[in-house]
C-alpha cells in the first residue's frame, strides 16, 4: 500500500453508521429477506439443466436427409487446437461429391472451443446442447460417426442461433 | 443424599444436548443454504433431518490420524477438555422453576450453585485450554497460530464479558442464576417485564458481542479462519476427535445462548403468567417451553449473524475488544453503580 498503511475512505461514516449496531441489523434484515427468494439449485439427477442455444456442448455432425452434410474438407481437423478431430475423406455419387469415410473426435482431447463449428463452410459440424459425457476408457472416448451423427431436427436451435449471430 | 435425581438429570441433559446439537447442525446448514439461495441437505431422512446423524456415523468410522511429531497424550486430551468444559457449563443453567414429578418436587436445574455465574465464567475460560492445547500439541504452524489467536481473543473478550455481567449482578444482588431469573420476573412500570435487556441494554450488547468471540463464531472465528489457517486449531485432527471439537463448538453455542437468555432475557420466566390462573404444573411446563423458545431464538440470531458479517481482521478484533468493548462495559458498570446508589 502506498499510503503508508493508512485507510482511505471515500466518505467519513456518520455517527449513526459508526454506532455499528443499526447497520448490523440492516444487514441481518437483508440476510433474512434472502431466505424467501427462489432457490437457484438444480437437483441434478432428478432435474436437469436445459442449456440455451448459445451453449457449447459436445460437437456433433449434422445429418440431413439421412446423410451427413460434411464434405470432408478437413478444415475442422486443421483448426482444432487440441488435435482432437481426425477426418478421412472419400468420393461419393451424391451432389456433394465427397464424404467423410472416417470422422472421429477424441472427446478426452476436445476442449469445447467451437473453432470447428466456426470454420466449417457447410455448417456440418456444430456444438450441440449435450453436456453429459461419460466414458470408462480412452477407447470409448473416441467418438466415431455412429455417435457423432445427429438428425438436423435435434439441432435446429443451434443452427438458428448461428444464423442470427454470425 | 438422593443420588438418583442428579444422575437422571445428567443423563437427560446429555441426551437432550446431543439431540439439540444434531438438530442445530442440520438447521444451521439448512438456514445458511436458504440464505444463499441454495436448498441444503435434503436427502438423508425426511427433508434431510438425519444428515447430521449420517455425518456423525461417517466421523466415527474415519481413521484417527495423529501427526508424527505431535504430543500424543495432549493431542488426545485437548478435545476431551473442550467437550467436557462445554457440557458441564450447562449444569448450572435453570431451564425451569420447580416441577412436581412422581410426587417429588424437582428443581429443573442440575446444580443450584450459589455462585453460578462465577462457575460459568471459570468454565468458559477453561474452554480455551482445549483449543490452545490442541493448537500447541499438533506441532503444526497453522494449528499453533489458531490456538494462540484463540487464547488472545478469549483473554480480550473475557474482560468485557465479566464487566457486563457485573451490571446484571448489581441489579439482581445475587450470583445465583435462579435468583437472577427471579429478579427479572418483576415489572417496570407495571407492564414491561423487568428483563435485564431493558434495564442493562449496553451490557446486553457488550455481552452478546463477547459471547460471539467466546464461542468462536463468525465474525470472530479467527482461531479457525479457514482461508488463512487451513482449519486453525483442529487442522491436525480427524475422525472422532475432530467430531468432538465440532460438537463442543455447537454445545458452546447452545450454552452461550442459554446464558444470554438467563442473564438478559428473563430466563424461564413467562411474563404475565401469574395473571392467567394456571395450575403450578402447567406454569412450570410453560416455563420450560419458554426457555427453549427463547434459547432457540438467540441461537437463530447467532446463525443469521454468521451468514451476514464477514470475519474481522486480527488487529480490528483486538481494537474492538480493548478500545471499544472494555471502556463501554466499564462505563456501563460505573453508571449502573451510581444510579443504584442514588436510588437506594
Amino acid at each position: 500500500m502506498s499510503n503508508n498503511g493508512k485507510m482511505i475512505r471515500k466518505k467519513d461514516l456518520t455517527l449513526w453508521e459508526r454506532i455499528y449496531i443499526p447497520e448490523i441489523l440492516k444487514g441481518v434484515g437483508l440476510t433474512i429477506s434472502q431466505i424467501f427468494k427462489p432457490k437457484s439449485t438444480i437437483q441434478y439427477p432428478e432435474e436437469r439443466f436445459t442449456p440455451p442455444a448459445s451453449f457449447r456442448g459436445r460437437p456433433v455432425l449434422v445429418e440431413e436427409n439421412g446423410v451427413e452434410r460434411c464434405v470432408a474438407c478437413g478444415l475442422c481437423s486443421r483448426v482444432c487446437p487440441a488435435l482432437a478431430i481426425e477426418v478421412q475423406g472419400s468420393e461419393t455419387d451424391l451432389e456433394k461429391e465427397r464424404f467423410p469415410e472416417k470422422f472421429e473426435i477424441n472427446m478426452v482431447r476436445c476442449i469445447f472451443c467451437g473453432f470447428c463449428e466456426e470454420v466449417c463452410p457447410e455448417e456440418a459440424i456444430i456444438m450441440s446442447q449435450e453436456y453429459e459425457l461419460v466414458f470408462q476408457s480412452q477407447e470409448e472416448a473416441v467418438f466415431g460417426k455412429d455417435k457423432l451423427l445427429v438428425p438436423i431436427e435435434k439441432v435446429r436451435d443451434r443452427l438458428e442461433f448461428l444464423h442470427e449471430h454470425r | 443424599m438422593n443420588l438418583i435425581e442428579p444422575l437422571v438429570k445428567v443423563v437427560l441433559i446429555l441426551a437432550v444436548m446431543l439431540t439439540l446439537v444434531i438438530l442445530l447442525v442440520y438447521s444451521e446448514r439448512r438456514i445458511s443454504a436458504f440464505i444463499q439461495n441454495r436448498i441444503g441437505p435434503n436427502r438423508v431422512g425426511p427433508k434431510g433431518i438425519l444428515q447430521a446423524v449420517a455425518d456423525v456415523v461417517k466421523l466415527l468410522m474415519k481413521e484417527d490420524i495423529v501427526p508424527k511429531n505431535a504430543n500424543k497424550p495432549i493431542h488426545d486430551l485437548a478435545p476431551m477438555i473442550s467437550i467436557g468444559v462445554a457440557m458441564s457449563t450447562f449444569a448450572v443453567i435453570p431451564i425451569g422453576g420447580t416441577m412436581v414429578l412422581l410426587g417429588q418436587s424437582v428443581r429443573l436445574m442440575l446444580a443450584d450453585v450459589n455462585i453460578g455465574i462465577l462457575y460459568i465464567l471459570a468454565l468458559t475460560s477453561m474452554g480455551v485450554y482445549g483449543i490452545t492445547l490442541a493448537g500447541w500439541s499438533s506441532n503444526s504452524k497453522y494449528s499453533l497460530l489458531g490456538g494462540l489467536r484463540s487464547s488472545a481473543q478469549l483473554i480480550s473478550y473475557e474482560l468485557s464479558m465479566g464487566l457486563s455481567i457485573v451490571g446484571v449482578l448489581l441489579i439482581a444482588g445475587t450470583l445465583q442464576l435462579d435468583g437472577i431469573v427471579q429478579a427479572q420476573s418483576a415489572y417496570i412500570g407495571g407492564w414491561l417485564p423487568a428483563w435485564n435487556v431493558f434495564l442493562q441494554p449496553v451490557a446486553f450488547v457488550t455481552f452478546v458481542v463477547s459471547a460471539f468471540a467466546e464461542t468462536n463464531r463468525l465474525p470472530f472465528d479467527l482461531p479457525e479462519a479457514e482461508p488463512e489457517l487451513v482449519g486453525g486449531y483442529h487442522t491436525e485432527y480427524s475422525g472422532l476427535k475432530f467430531g468432538l471439537f465440532m460438537l463442543s463448538e455447537y454445545v458452546n453455542l447452545v450454552v452461550a445462548s442459554a446464558i444470554i437468555v438467563t442473564l438478559f432475557l428473563g430466563g424461564y420466566s413467562v411474563p404475565f403468567a401469574e395473571y392467567m390462573n394456571l395450575s403450578a404444573q402447567t406454569v412450570s411446563l410453560i416455563q420450560v417451553l419458554t426457555f427453549c423458545v427463547k434459547t432457540a431464538g438467540v441461537i437463530l440470531f447467532f446463525v443469521v449473524i454468521r451468514w451476514t458479517l464477514p470475519r474481522f481482521r486480527y488487529d480490528q478484533l483486538m481494537d474492538l475488544g480493548w478500545k471499544v468493548m472494555l471502556p463501554i462495559a466499564l462505563a456501563n458498570l460505573v453508571v449502573t453503580g451510581f444510579i443504584l446508589a442514588a436510588f437506594s
